[in-house]
């Protein structure tokens, strides 16, 4: 159990059956009356933020989240293969539950997968990846300035927005975070 | 954080602030000398720090003292004191002292300016505070206070400022009706829905408290539903707290039973009641208003801040 005062950043709490972390805080309290702690918070499964308010004396239940080290092994399609760097035992999760940062992962990448209640709930990829693109239409020579976009597939399954001077065969470096192109990297 | 890093961070704030801080405190004294009013200063270790619900003294132990003695939380109690005493127009700029508040708004150090007036009501004292808000702007060359992004627009400080009643201030924000409301509904509901509307575009008085939360106000004459307390905001930043002061000794103490009974229900410790603040209600309190500023508050408003850090050299913290 948490006691408002526990609040900060970063702490992971469990409400309405979801577990939340604490993304932003502040305390508040009308001159004389009681105080309150408002929060902004992240659903670590859904990914939806809220704010709630806590009174002051309020308690809040913990969420037991292990963070676990594990490779990428495979996917069978179905479900996407792990193992967990410490106990080299195997993580299985689903298509369903991997939210897209399916998308973004490569063979072999170290990364963290969330433990919640003991069963692996997601996972958290490196900020940054570099990849090929696999597919996009040919550029133009020289356009470099008017700031236009393309789509393109890299090599791990995702869709990036890229600018039109990005070819085929191209090795760039993506944000996980949102699947945003941040450079051209130089093979 | 080293001092090097504190001073320099958000582009300079706090070494631009204080300054402008103590130039601010100048034109408070200045504003109260010149309307006749005297300086005064009272105890920081006192015997009672006052029983309201939801207030945390530090307390104070150690050689010498048989009984623990507490850091003011507010000088009201001794202030009233003086008024009684025959000093009819005093003001005071002391430190205040309240445990456990720190935020963005909060120092639980922080500094209070305090005043009085007898023979007035609250309305007096909220012509004092809102000309003097602008003689502070003025001395800092601030005609509207700046807009800080993300918390609150520009603020129009020429006075007159508008005085909106609690219940049309709930009605205006979409919100309840505060009288249907526990004390406890209404300020989760004041902080949640009301309190960033009060003040939008220029400083507001938040008057005609419910008078369950009257604290040490009296109750409005002709309208025993409400006590003639009242609190100025501006962009949602509460500056002010003041009263026409309750003079009568049995209400007072039914009032203080009434909160400590309810600290004792929330497993807070009980503060002794000051006796020698209600012998002073017995030989009399002549009829007089008051108000306790949060000078912090005033400056962040007046210098941009968006946090009381940029105006305070050694928030608690670092203290």
């Amino acid at each position: 159990m948490y006691e408002t005062s526990d609040i900060r950043k970063g702490l992971k709490v469990t409400m309405d059956g979801y577990p939340w972390i604490v993304v932003d805080f502040q305390f508040v309290k009308p001159g004389k009356g009681s105080a309150f702690t408002r929060c902004r918070l992240k659903n670590l499964k859904t990914g939806s933020v809220l704010e709630r308010t806590f009174k002051t004396g309020e308690k809040l239940d913990e969420a037991n989240i292990e963070e676990h080290r594990a490779q990428y092994l495979y996917t069978d399609g179905d479900s996407y293969h792990f193992m967990d760097q410490d106990s080299f035992e195997q993580i299985s999760i689903v298509k369903a539950a991997m939210g897209g940062s399916e998308n973004f992962l490569m063979e072999n990448m170290e990364l963290t997968i969330l433990f919640y209640d003991g069963a692996p709930m997601n996972v958290d990829l490196p900020t940054f990846i570099v990849a090929e693109i696999a597919y996009t239409e040919p550029g133009k020579k020289g356009d470099t300035a008017t700031g236009a976009t393309k789509q393109a597939k890299i090599s791990t399954g995702a869709t990036v927005l890229v600018p039109l001077f990005i070819n085929q065969g191209d090795t760039i470096k993506v944000d996980t975070r949102d699947g945003q192109y941040v450079e051209r990297v130089k093979k | 954080m080293s001092d090097i890093v504190r001073f320099a961070g958000h582009d300079g704030m706090l070494r631009r602030n204080l300054p402008l801080r103590a130039r601010l405190l100048d034109a408070l004294r200045a504003f109260f000398r010149d309307k006749g009013f005297l300086e005064v200063e009272t105890p920081i270790a006192c015997a009672s720090p006052g029983v309201e619900t939801h207030l945390a003294a530090f307390e104070l132990r150690g050689a010498g003292l048989h009984q623990p003695r507490y850091l003011t939380t507010s000088p009201e109690f001794h202030m009233k004191r003086l008024v009684a005493a025959g000093f009819h127009r005093i003001f005071q700029v002391t430190r205040a002292f309240r445990a456990a508040e720190f935020g963005d708004r909060h120092n639980p150090e922080f500094t209070m300016v305090e005043w009085y007036r007898a023979g007035e009501t609250y309305d007096a004292i909220m012509n004092d505070a809102e000309e003097l808000l602008w003689a502070m702007g003025d001395a800092v060359g601030v005609e509207d206070a700046p807009a800080v992004e993300g918390l609150r627009g520009p603020s129009v400080l020429v006075p007159p400022y508008p005085r909106i009643a609690f219940e049309h201030a709930f009605a205006r924000a979409g919100a309840e009706d505060p009288f249907a409301m526990t004390p406890e509904e209404r300020d989760l509901a004041l902080v949640e829905r009301v309190e960033s509307t009060i003040g939008a575009n220029t400083p507001e008085f938040l008057i005609e408290y419910p008078v369950d939360q009257a604290s040490l106000a009296r109750v409005k004459p002709g309208d025993p539903r409400v006590a003639e307390r009242f609190e100025l905001y501006s962009g949602g930043l509460e500056l002010a707290n003041g009263f026409t002061e309750l003079p009568d000794a049995d209400e007072y103490l039914a009032r203080c039973e009434t909160d400590l009974r309810e600290r004792q229900r929330l497993g807070l410790p009980a503060y002794p009641i000051d006796d020698r603040y209600v012998s002073m209600l017995r030989d009399g309190l002549p009829p007089c208003a008051g108000v306790a500023l949060g000078f912090d508050r005033v400056a962040m408003l007046l210098l941009g801040a968006s946090t009381i850090r940029d105006v305070i050299a050694f928030p608690f913290d670092v203290a």
